[in-house]
């Protein structure tokens, strides 16, 4: 294969991590920015959001796309209240402070990711795709699902956008996070807020999984590599920066795609890893990030 | 610290020692194997610790180190044929070094962001493991030869695949590591440490170079890990990728919580009680290390001052 | 609890503090607590080290299904030497480093007469020589090459299942004859992985043919469309071979990556194994091969030993769980364990074990086996043991896919898979 082909595969494929990714990275972003706190069981809400997919799909007979409705549906109900209710019985008590949430997370990623084995098995379980069908390229062939995964990371991340911007519940979160006690002062339940955050930032999570599960299965040790490249994305993006998480998104997932393809996809994640414990080092509030407050 | 209070936590440190020492006279065989590996384990918290319960950092990321001792060690032996002393040496200088370099670039950052720069080395670690799998043959790992098997100390030599000689060596860089955390903690330089801990501002403006004093203490936490490491992958003969993955970041987060940050016996504790629950565990169920999580979350709202730390606030406020 | 009483108090004499540690660390370890009434009567202890979870677990549990059905038929045979059978199942998540620790286990805490049932190379090889060194009989029922490499030791046996080597020698000649020369591998990049690369090489080159390329993919990948393109356009056969979780998306991301015009495809049955093929993006595999140890589907000449070993285990005529059509066996592996069991017992017999005292006679009695005959106990066929090799050989299946089944197109004999070795673990301290 020439090496146009070869690049045109590899910047698909790093657009559909990038698609994935920007989505897993918006939960964290939005929970980072709001709550102050790093969510390191955030890999695990794609892990369980994809577990449930599949739980959902398998209860319904018919059409595939029924199936995988259902699921982007059921799915992110589910994982938000997972996450409501591990935010009000376990983070609300540790008064968000970020080590002990750290500490606390951790246990909890152990905790849903021990569960799902014992519930769900150790076996990795397909979701059939919606809908079937291959691109044909002149070089190689292409699953159209894929794409449109990518279509639906527009739309979500435009949804995203229009519910920060627009709404009433983007302006209370955005008041949060840019200053928590006048927030307070403001009549604004800042408490019952970083809840509904929480479970919002899972609930993309658990979308992604959905997104994820037709191309990769669910599996109960899933959650780690969203895990790691979110923690990347939102750090290269800025902490708490929307338009930063985006965009470092797609630079990494493209990056991360080209790199693999042309070198090894163990040297791509050393290195991206290593720029962004250099970046926390050098550029506390990341490459794009507004100084923290 | 008063001198009475110093000497009796050195007393207490001795007369645990002691029992540690009998308990290869009437623990049957596998127990002997087990305790063998929480002794090498509890030096590995105790460098956590050092650095946790001392200076008040949290590193996500201790498994590079440990990781660092085992393969510094088990390679220079497996490919260079080295002597299994001066590879264990060479294994502890090597962890030190290594905490020097992460620790100059670490200790820049603070509170979270040390945890997850922390967290990212030891996943740059764990992926070097993979990425060099030429030397370190990646997942699958490397066993140490038979006839590396054998430490010739010059006066003696020893049989590692010998069950109580391998638990008399951790005995011993248990009972070192104890020591020099007792000494060091007792001398000015531990005092300046626990300053930084309790109030890093006023220890700065005492004019106390408050930079250098987390530098060192982190060499020494990185240090006594890579010990720990160096000798686990030396007595037990194997090394694979699993030593540098993030559950052994997390374990001694683990037995240190659990047995009490800031108590020099506590990650020993913790230790004892983990590491047998988690055996015990895995026969009932695939999903044993829910515990880990379990615990974690206990901990942390209702216990945060673990074991000892408890036993320190009701009952023994001189516990170190 | 009783630990932390000793600590903070030490007025007690020191000879009670020892007692209570070491009273409740017995307790703790006595594996009678959680097993009651198993150290009564004399019984023959097996260790099972399943791959429960990690990315071997579908294999474990068929693995585990099976050893139960084995030991079950024993023991209603009245068991070994009048013993019955007793099998401890730990599981080692396929890691190496519990899969060692676990022999240790097994050789210190529960004093197994023998240790057997780990596949993944990775796990055995970090494990065999833990067993050496423990003394520990332990057979594996695995398929790397690590035996013929002389790489492991005199108390390590594989009864069950051939090698890759082996494997590779045996069908080399077919696949250059029938499906061409010019063969791009893809493998996971561990020693299972590298022992296809390095034995398919020099057997298809033994037939005047090449491998145009090698695509090595990490074993924990989740994501393989970044790899294909490495498949060289010359390529006339791709050969795969692909284990872990995974192993659906790999399949099917090679089928859309390759479309209708696919060079011909010969793939190894760990790509597939528990692994329903009735998926529609499967379709593009009608018209390739596989190879297969032990045929999933019931063929048409089905022998009453596999009508036997199937019924025993629970397995239907697709190669699926009998409670659970969806349940797909690894049927092409999990006869190994079986026969195994089966090789351990006529080792037994050999020597008249009695306990692990007798475990040197068991190493020596099963290095004078020969041969299995084809039966119920050795119902994957009839093989032959290489007992200065400690490894077994019998015949290979080669099956195409048609109409969503896999069809048996041709059956290597004994001898095909036959190599030479000057190794010779009879030499070996005992």
């Amino acid at each position: 294969m020439g090496f146009g082909p070869y690049l045109l595969l590899a910047t698909l494929e790093g657009l559909v991590q990038a698609a994935v990714l920007s989505i897993t990275a918006a939960g964290l972003s939005l929970v980072f920015g709001v709550m102050r706190v790093v969510n390191v069981a955030h890999g695990e809400f794609v892990m369980l959001g994809a577990v449930i997919a599949w739980f959902t799909a398998s209860l319904l007979t018919g059409h595939p796309a029924m199936g995988f409705a259902a699921a982007l549906l059921v799915s992110p109900l589910l994982v938000g209240a997972v996450a409501f209710a591990s935010e009000r019985v376990v983070l609300r008590r540790l008064d968000y402070n970020p080590e002990a949430t750290i500490v606390a997370t951790i246990g909890l990623l152990y905790i849903l990711q021990q569960t799902v084995l014992l519930v769900y098995g150790p076996d990795a379980r397909p979701v059939d795709p919606p809908f079937y069908y291959t691109i044909r390229f002149p070089w190689f062939g292409y699953s159209a699902y894929k794409l449109f995964v990518i279509g639906a990371a527009i739309v979500i991340m435009g949804g995203i956008w229009f519910v920060l911007q627009k709404t009433r519940a983007g302006l209370v979160m955005r008041a949060a996070q840019y200053d928590r006690e006048t927030a307070q002062a403001f009549g604004i339940p800042v408490d019952r807020v970083s809840a509904w955050v929480f479970a919002l930032g899972a609930m993309l999570a658990a979308i992604a999984g959905v997104l994820v599960v037709p191309i990769q299965q669910a599996h109960y040790l899933m959650g780690a590599d969203p895990l790691l490249l979110s923690f990347i994305v939102v750090i290269i993006g800025g902490l708490g920066s929307m338009s930063g998480t985006v965009l470092a998104a797609v630079l990494v997932g493209l990056s991360d795609g080209i790199i693999s393809m042309m070198f090894s996809p163990t040297l791509a994640k050393m290195v991206s890893t290593l720029l962004v414990a250099l970046v926390l080092v050098f550029r506390p509030n990341g490459l794009l990030g507004k100084a923290a407050r | 610290m008063s001198r009475a209070a110093f000497a009796r936590n050195a007393w207490l440190v001795l007369a645990v020692l002691a029992v540690l020492f009998s308990l290869q006279f009437v623990l049957p065989d596998y127990q002997v194997l087990m305790a063998t590996r929480m002794m090498l384990l509890a030096v590995f918290a105790l460098g956590f610790n050092a650095l946790l319960g001392y200076v008040g950092l949290l590193s996500l990321g201790h498994a590079l180190f440990f990781a660092c001792g085992l393969y510094a060690s088990g390679l220079t032996v497996y490919h260079f044929g080295w002597g299994l002393p001066a590879a264990f040496v060479f294994a502890v200088g090597a962890s030190a070094v290594l905490a020097l370099l992460i620790g100059a670039v670490a200790l820049r950052t603070i509170r979270v962001s040390f945890m997850i720069v922390t967290l990212m080395f030891a996943q740059v670690g764990a992926l070097t493991v993979l990425y060099f799998a030429a030397w370190t043959n990646g997942q699958e790992g490397l066993s140490l030869p038979a006839s590396a098997r054998v430490a010739d100390l010059g006066v003696a030599t020893l049989d590692l695949t010998d069950a109580l000689t391998r638990y008399n060596i951790a005995y011993g860089l248990l009972a070192a590591s104890l020591l020099i955390l007792l000494v060091y903690l007792g001398s000015a330089r531990g005092r300046i440490a626990t300053a930084v801990r309790d109030n890093e501002g006023r220890t700065e403006m005492l004019g106390f170079n408050v930079f250098a004093a987390k530098l060192e203490m982190f060499v020494l936490s990185g240090a006594m890990s890579g010990a720990a490491g160096a000798a686990y992958g030396l007595l037990f003969g194997y090394l694979g990728a699993t030593f540098a993955s993030f559950q052994y970041s997390i374990e001694p987060l683990l037995f240190t919580l659990l047995g009490g940050a800031g108590t020099l016996l506590g990650p020993l504790v913790g230790v004892l009680f983990m590491v047998g629950l988690i055996d015990k565990l895995s026969e009932l169920t695939t999903a044993y290390l829910l515990v880990i999580g379990v615990v974690l979350i206990v901990l942390i709202l209702w216990f945060p001052k673990g074991i000892l730390g408890t036993v320190r606030e009701r009952w023994l406020p001189w516990l170190m | 609890m009783k630990i932390r009483s000793g600590l903070s108090n030490l007025s007690l004499p020191r000879r009670d503090v020892l007692k209570t540690i070491g009273g409740a660390a017995a307790l703790l370890a006595s594996p009678a607590v959680i097993r009651p009434g198993f150290a009564q009567e004399k019984t023959i202890r097996l260790g099972a080290p399943f791959h429960r979870t990690g990315i071997g677990a579908s294999y474990g549990r068929w693995y585990e299904r099976t050893a139960n059905a084995a030991v079950a038929l024993v023991n209603e045979a009245g068991g070994i030497n009048g013993m019955q059978v007793e099998m401890i199942v730990e599981d080692d998540g396929t890691d190496p480093k519990r899969g060692s620790e676990l022999i240790e286990k097994f050789a210190t805490e529960y004093k197994v007469d023998a240790v057997f049932g780990h596949l993944f190379s990775h796990v055995v090889a970090a494990s065999a020589p833990r067993a050496g060194e423990l003394k520990m009989p332990y057979f594996i029922c695995s398929e790397a090459s690590l035996l013929g490499a002389g790489k492991l030791n005199r108390y390590t046996l594989q009864p069950g299942i051939t090698d890759v080597r082996s494997q590779v020698k045996a069908m080399a000649p077919w696949i250059a004859s029938t499906l061409g020369k010019k063969v791009t591998m893809i493998f996971p990049d561990y020693n299972f992985g590298h022992d296809h690369r390095d034995f398919f090489s020099a057997a298809i080159a033994e037939q005047g043919g090449e491998v145009v390329a090698k695509i090595a993919i990490p074993p924990t990948e989740t994501s393989f469309t970044r790899y294909l393109p490495q498949i060289a356009p010359e390529t006339e056969v791709i050969y795969h071979v692909m284990v872990g979780p995974a192993v659906l998306t790999f399949v099917k991301e090679l089928g859309d990556y390759l479309g209708s015009q696919r060079p011909e495809i010969f793939g190894f049955i760990d790509s597939l194994e528990a692994v329903d093929f009735s998926t529609p993006q499967l379709s593009f595999l009608d018209g390739t091969y596989f190879w297969e140890a032990n045929p999933r589907y019931a063929q048409a000449e089905q022998t009453p030993f596999d009508k036997f070993y199937r019924e025993k285990v629970g397995v239907d005529a697709n190669g699926a769980s009998t409670a659970d059509p969806k349940d797909i066996s690894t049927y092409s592996h999990m006869f190994s364990v079986w026969e195994t069991l089966f090789a351990i017992k006529q080792g037994m017999e050999a020597c008249n074990y009695q306990g692990p005292a007798n475990q040197k006679d068991l190493i020596l009695a099963m290095e004078q086996i020969t041969a299995f005959p084809e039966s119920n106990e050795h119902p994957q066929g009839a093989k032959v043991f290489n007992g200065k090799l400690h490894q077994v050989f019998g015949s290979q299946c080669i099956s195409k896919v048609e109409g969503g089944k896999l069809v048996v197109a041709h059956r290597t004999s004994v001898e095909d898979g036959m190599y030479e070795s000057d190794v010779d673990y009879t030499k070996m301290d005992l």
